[in-house]
């Protein structure tokens, strides 16, 4: 398989400049909301570091918590499934859903079953999926991926969602007010709830002491998957699993305001039993995980909660829409996640980053991301993986950056350069920074000579 | 090998480390302000909204005074009539016309503005999703601060289902655009009654 072309995919995105602008906009918002959260509340930084421990303490115990949420599990009367990867996975849902004659799934948001590519793999053998968050079920009815795994369709604005509503659920075409939209999908929606045979949802966390596990929502739409069907099941990646109940004090204080800005989700809901006469079948799936936990420089990203907040302070995410990493999971922490399911096809990701530190510094369990992608890019440059004109480039950059006297003749001609070449010779197809944007006025003087004239000789 | 088992010993064979130990997490608490000032501000901030005062006012008129046109009232606590007697064996979609739900909430949360309901509370979980509106009584002296003592109630261990209700389901999926009532109840009102 070619590996995705992470640049070529984004100068599509934006292509499109309203689109572009809203999405930098819009996510940037996410990201100035998170702040003001994480301001207000004084032991942030504390959570943070609690989060970050408790996860490390979990993974590097994680067999005897995922026997022990098993255990408790069964005991409150669920029934486990153990799937090694996405294939197993799918196989086992659907024998669930076959046994108990379902012929439609209602689901709320689930990244796993995204990486799983269940629907496709439920809907050849006639069953119904229905996504039932509203940002999935547009994608799913655009025949999309989801672009973010928090907002699933924030890269479409209002005309594109009422162009795909009125081909698909029979909505007004051109009516593009979005209360009148979400409504439209409520309605289209609410019949689905009732009918259908099985529910499914996934989970946010599960806990060992009591077998339990949280799904939070803002739409309500896991809890009535959840708890309108007879059937209920729940798809759990092995890394989820926490070891007690008081630590989810700590992940749902964080989660949200670090997603969305707001103190919680609208439903932070606890399954710990099947409701009298149904059932509550947990599908435990490794899919990778396991291997991963082995890499010594990746395994943190197992620490993930899937709030977002790296995505939405991405400067290259922001402006280049997360279809374009042509990955289940994009941005900073797609990047570190998506090699190690396959490192061929997404070569390329690890350089879709300006290495800012701004992701390590918002994430609420302090995963070191952007120390993980350059070191994803050393893997990349092992393997032989570089596209011959970065090699080139990073040669050459090696070479000058390691010769002092070289470097400072660089900088200096590079000033030069810009402060008298015309335009063109800037702002051209050899130059991408100078793409979409302006080239900052180079400093009149660098560091170095600014410091041998002012306080070398102190 | 069972699947269950190859998973398990490959996550044996490649957990970190040297094994990490597990922190203990402080309750954080804080006496900055009355709670149910907090409350009231957080929740109102998530969209929730909060009943007149009853003064002496019976609760069925007050639920009737909140929604007029309601058809189908259905309460899962017996401190409201409604038009709807909901007891545990009841099919969820047979909720799927009400109006309005009401249920007594076991406690709230100051610092996200959040009500703690259970199959114990609910009667029949669906009942806080499938109605239209959902009206929660809350007893303004069982309000904790925040969610570190939340979650020392130990109903979380014994609860089949739990879930923390901050405001009416919403959904900002299309441009931003802040919409109440995605899927679940279009509003959600919390009347301050002692129990």
């Amino acid at each position: 398989m070619k590996p995705v072309d992470h640049a070529e995919a984004s100068s599509h995105f934006i292509e499109a400049t309203a689109h572009l602008e809203f999405h930098d906009r819009r996510l940037w918002d996410l990201r100035l909301k998170r702040d003001r959260q994480a301001h207000g509340i004084p032991e942030w930084e504390e959570l943070r570091n609690l989060a970050s421990a408790i996860k490390e303490h979990t993974l590097s115990h994680l067999a005897d918590y995922l026997e022990e949420f098993e255990a408790r599990a069964k005991s409150n009367g669920a029934q486990v499934h153990w799937a090694r990867d996405a294939g197993e996975h799918n196989q086992i849902v659907y024998d669930i859903l076959s046994a108990h004659g379902a012929k439609t799934l209602v689901k709320s948001k689930s990244m796993l079953t995204e990486e799983c590519d269940m629907r496709a793999f439920l809907q050849t053998r006639n069953v119904a999926v229905i996504e039932t968050d509203l940002g999935e079920r547009i994608q799913q009815l655009d025949d999309e991926p989801p672009s973010h795994i928090v907002v699933p369709a924030v890269h479409k604005l209002r005309g594109d969602v009422s162009a795909v509503f009125a081909r698909t659920i029979g909505s007004e075409p051109g009516n593009n007010d979005v209360h009148y939209l979400a409504e439209a999908m409520r309605r289209n929606t609410r019949p689905y709830f009732l009918a259908a045979e099985a529910g499914m949802t996934g989970a946010n966390f599960a806990v060992a002491e009591s077998g339990s596990f949280v799904v939070c929502t803002n739409e309500g739409n896991a809890d009535l998957s959840a708890n309108v069907p007879k059937l209920h099941i729940a798809c759990i990646g092995i890394e989820k699993v926490i070891p007690k109940i008081e630590h989810l004090a700590l992940f749902i204080r964080l989660l949200s305001r670090s997603a969305l800005g707001s103190p919680i989700t609208q439903y932070t809901s606890h399954f710990r039993a099947p409701r009298p006469g149904t059932e509550l079948h947990i599908v435990l799936v490794d899919n990778g995980r396991s291997q991963r936990l082995g890499m010594k420089d990746f395994w943190y990203s197992l620490k993930c909660i899937r709030c977002g907040a790296c995505m939405n302070t991405c400067p290259v995410y922001r402006r280049s829409g997360g279809l374009s990493y042509g990955a289940t999971y994009s941005g900073p922490i797609g990047i570190i996640i998506d090699p190690a399911f396959d490192i061929r096809k997404y070569s390329n990701l690890p350089y879709a980053s300006t290495l800012n530190g701004s992701c390590t510094n918002v994430c609420p369990v302090k995963i070191n991301i952007h120390e993980q992608i350059y070191k994803w890019r050393q893997v990349m440059a092992a393997r032989n993986q570089l596209p011959l004109v970065k090699k080139e480039a990073i040669r050459i950059i090696g070479k000058v950056m390691s010769e002092p006297r070289l470097y400072r003749a660089a900088i200096s001609a590079a000033g030069l350069a810009f402060e008298h070449l015309p335009r063109f010779a800037i702002y051209n197809w050899l130059n991408p920074w100078g793409r979409q944007r302006e080239v900052p006025e180079p400093p009149k003087q660098s560091f170095r000579s600014w410091y041998l004239e002012n306080r070398a000789h102190q | 090998m069972t699947s269950r088992d190859a998973i398990l010993a490959a996550v044996r064979a490649n957990q970190p480390t040297p094994a990490t130990p597990v922190p203990a997490v402080p309750l954080f608490e804080r006496t900055a302000r009355p709670l149910l000032e907090a409350f009231r501000e957080t929740l109102t901030s998530m969209g929730g909204k909060f009943a007149p005062p009853l003064d002496g006012a019976d609760l069925d008129a007050l639920v009737r005074s909140l929604f007029p046109e309601a058809v189908v009232i259905c309460s899962a606590t017996p401190e409201v009539r409604g038009t709807r007697t909901l007891d545990a064996g009841v099919e969820p979609t047979a909720l799927a016309d009400v109006d309005v739900g009401v249920v007594r909430a076991a406690f709230g949360v100051a610092e996200t503005g959040s009500v703690w309901l259970s199959e114990e509370e609910l009667k029949v979980n669906a009942l806080a999703y499938l109605a239209q509106h959902l009206v929660v009584l809350l007893d303004p002296t069982r309000i904790v601060g925040n969610l570190h003592q939340a979650y020392g109630d130990p109903r979380f261990k014994t609860a089949r289902y739990a879930v923390l209700v901050t405001g009416p389901s919403a959904t900002a999926d299309i441009e931003g655009v802040l919409i109440h009532g995605a899927q679940g109840v279009r509003s959600l009102t919390v009347a301050l009654v002692p129990l």
